[in-house]
């Protein structure tokens, strides 16, 4: 009898098979050569619904390595329910150590928010997205919208937030606020606060977004120009917290959550779950660096 | 005489626009002689052909027919809302008249139409967006151009609209909510926001009630004459016609039938087909 040894593993490495792999990193290195340009990609069948982080799972195991050590949050978090479920699956696949250390993570998988903790250039940022097309909310056909981006025809994206100034005094994006990249592309940061927005830009990682259920791959390389949409007199801003500290560690200069105790009483508690853990283990993690930020104090 | 040739503003040539497949003889086996615009052979649809005319800076010239006869397409054409399917077009202040705007890229197209183009439509649903109010339809046309502060954009837009006389406090209202008249001069006030030498006028009182229909010609007339902006006036009501343009173009089938200075093709005109429609002018 023929020994079958090609099959003695019931999935290849990091699940997908070598030749979807191959396809979904070239896609990547295509969207890192045109910074903020949507390519188009297979998006394979994965054990996991599309819309529910497959496009961040196609584009971590696509380029996910033996030596890898993986860190996925949901919201900021570590520890929620997409985000434990997701790092289970990888590592089963891929046997790769996991961390919830930002810091030591080379490869970061994110759902809704960057880390609070600087990144560096041994590390890969890659976010769920679910909405890849910027321009959706003013224009529905695909059609049009690839011809906008390829002709550069944002005059509707930026009547919309004319039209949201005159109806309500501000633009009023929170999560998701359209950004222009290197010059060129609108790009749907997915929907990250306005207080991530301003690290996407010149960031030293490599960021890298997978839209599953759009079939949508894009990126922002490292040292790439990432400006927020503005006008020259109605300008972008990260949220304020009015002066509110996290109650655990009362620090002040991070993304804020809004907790209701059992007795009704409110207070905030900072959103990125490891830089929490740092704080209050009295470590000193090196925050972003940006303009917003360092008008804030600590 | 070559003298005034050479200012012109806009100089059409063989403009040709045709649906179907067409053979060799398309051309001519359509026209007024055939009282038809549709080849026999291919029934292809020739909407129009052969298109010449030049147009000179602050000139209003009138293009007259009766529906069918290609007078919406020649401006829709010179507009880039269709392709042409021939022919050529100049215009003085892109690349000093020397490049054919038909045959430029999307990109150029665009550029060409923000800075150098206005367009009134007869449906104001056509040149508006019906979801933004109508200070955000004119700031479209600016942001466009390249115009990114919003305080001189509302500024603009409320003195367009204070010319236009639409009432400034209906400026964060959406036209939806407005009368067919009040579109229709939001669309002119979008139209002209920025100060394009070119304005092509479709059709703009057709469905206004007279006394509208009235309002609507005496501001187009205001606006000429203060702004010196050259207009292409496309109508099939002879008064219309009589009242705002210089020079009139007659057109049936596709083709230009007569041409030459509006007050001549009334008192006087040539084509029996001028005729006809002069004749027919109550």
């Amino acid at each position: 009898m023929i020994e079958n040894k090609k099959y003695t593993q019931k999935f290849n490495f990091a699940f997908i098979d070598e030749a979807t792999k191959k396809e979904i990193r070239r896609k990547l290195l295509k969207a890192v050569a045109i910074p903020g340009y949507q390519v188009p990609y297979s998006s394979p069948e994965m054990p996991v619904s599309r819309g529910w982080g497959t496009g961040g799972l196609h584009v971590t195991l696509a380029v996910i390595g033996r030596e890898d050590i993986f860190k996925i949050i949901d919201q900021g978090s570590d520890a929620s329910v997409n985000a434990c479920n997701l790092r289970e699956f990888v590592q089963r696949m891929t046997n790769c150590k996991t961390t919830f250390d930002t810091k030591e993570a080379t490869l970061i998988q994110t759902r809704h928010r960057i880390t609070e903790e600087e990144l560096t250039e041994n590390q890969l940022f890659i976010f769920q997205v679910p909405q890849p097309e910027p321009l959706r909310g003013v224009e529905r056909y695909e059609y049009k919208t690839r011809q906008m981006h390829g002709e550069a025809d944002y005059a509707k994206m930026w009547v919309s937030l004319y039209e949201s100034f005159v109806r309500y005094g501000d633009i009023m994006l929170g999560a998701g606020y359209p950004v222009k990249v290197n010059d060129r592309y609108i790009m749907a940061p997915s929907p990250i606060p306005r207080w991530d927005i301003p690290n996407l830009s010149h960031s030293k990682a490599l960021f890298l977004f997978g839209a599953g259920r759009e079939k949508r791959l894009y990126a922002v390389p490292p040292h790439t120009k990432v400006e927020p949409l503005e006008f020259e007199d109605l300008k972008f801003n990260i949220e304020g917290f009015q002066g509110s500290s996290c109650y655990k560690t009362g620090y002040k200069k991070a993304f804020l959550d809004e907790l209701y105790f059992d007795d009704g009483s409110k207070h905030h508690v900072i959103n990125d779950s490891n830089f929490l853990d740092k704080l209050s283990e009295k470590g000193r993690p090196t925050q972003h660096s940006n303009k917003y930020l360092n008008q804030l104090g600590s | 005489m070559s003298g005034k040739n050479d200012n012109w503003l806009l100089r059409v040539r063989n403009l040709t626009k045709i649906y179907g497949e067409p053979d060799e003889n398309t051309l001519n086996l359509t026209g007024p002689e055939y009282h038809s615009n549709i080849c026999p052979a291919t029934e292809s649809i020739v909407a129009c052909a052969d298109i010449n005319f030049d147009l000179y800076p602050g000139e209003v010239l009138g293009i007259v027919g009766e529906s069918g006869s290609g007078k919406s397409t020649v401006v829709k054409l010179l507009h880039f809302d269709m392709e042409a399917t021939g022919g050529s077009a100049w215009l003085r202040p892109y690349a000093n008249g020397h490049s054919n705007i038909l045959g430029e890229s999307g990109q150029k197209k665009r550029t060409i139409r923000n800075h150098l183009m206005g367009m009134v439509y007869q449906n104001p649903r056509d040149g508006l967006n019906f979801k933004f109010s109508s200070g955000g339809n004119i700031a479209e046309k600016l942001i466009m151009a390249g115009n990114f502060h919003v305080g001189n954009i509302r500024n603009r837009a409320s003195s367009l609209l204070e010319k236009t006389e639409v009432p400034v406090r209906r400026m964060d209202d959406q036209p939806s909510s407005f009368s067919g008249g009040m579109q229709q001069r939001v669309q002119i006030a979008k139209a002209i926001a920025n100060n394009p030498p070119l304005l092509f006028l479709d059709e703009v009182t057709t469905g206004l009630d007279v006394s509208v229909q009235a309002k609507v010609l005496d501001l187009i007339r205001e606006l000429q004459q203060d702004l010196g902006i050259a207009m292409i006036v496309v109508s099939h009501d002879l008064s219309v016609i009589r009242m705002l343009t210089d020079r009139t173009i007659v057109m049936k089938n596709g083709r230009i039938v007569e041409s030459g200075l509006t007050d001549q093709i009334l008192q006087d005109p040539q084509h029996a087909y001028s005729q006809l429609l002069v004749s027919s002018l109550l």
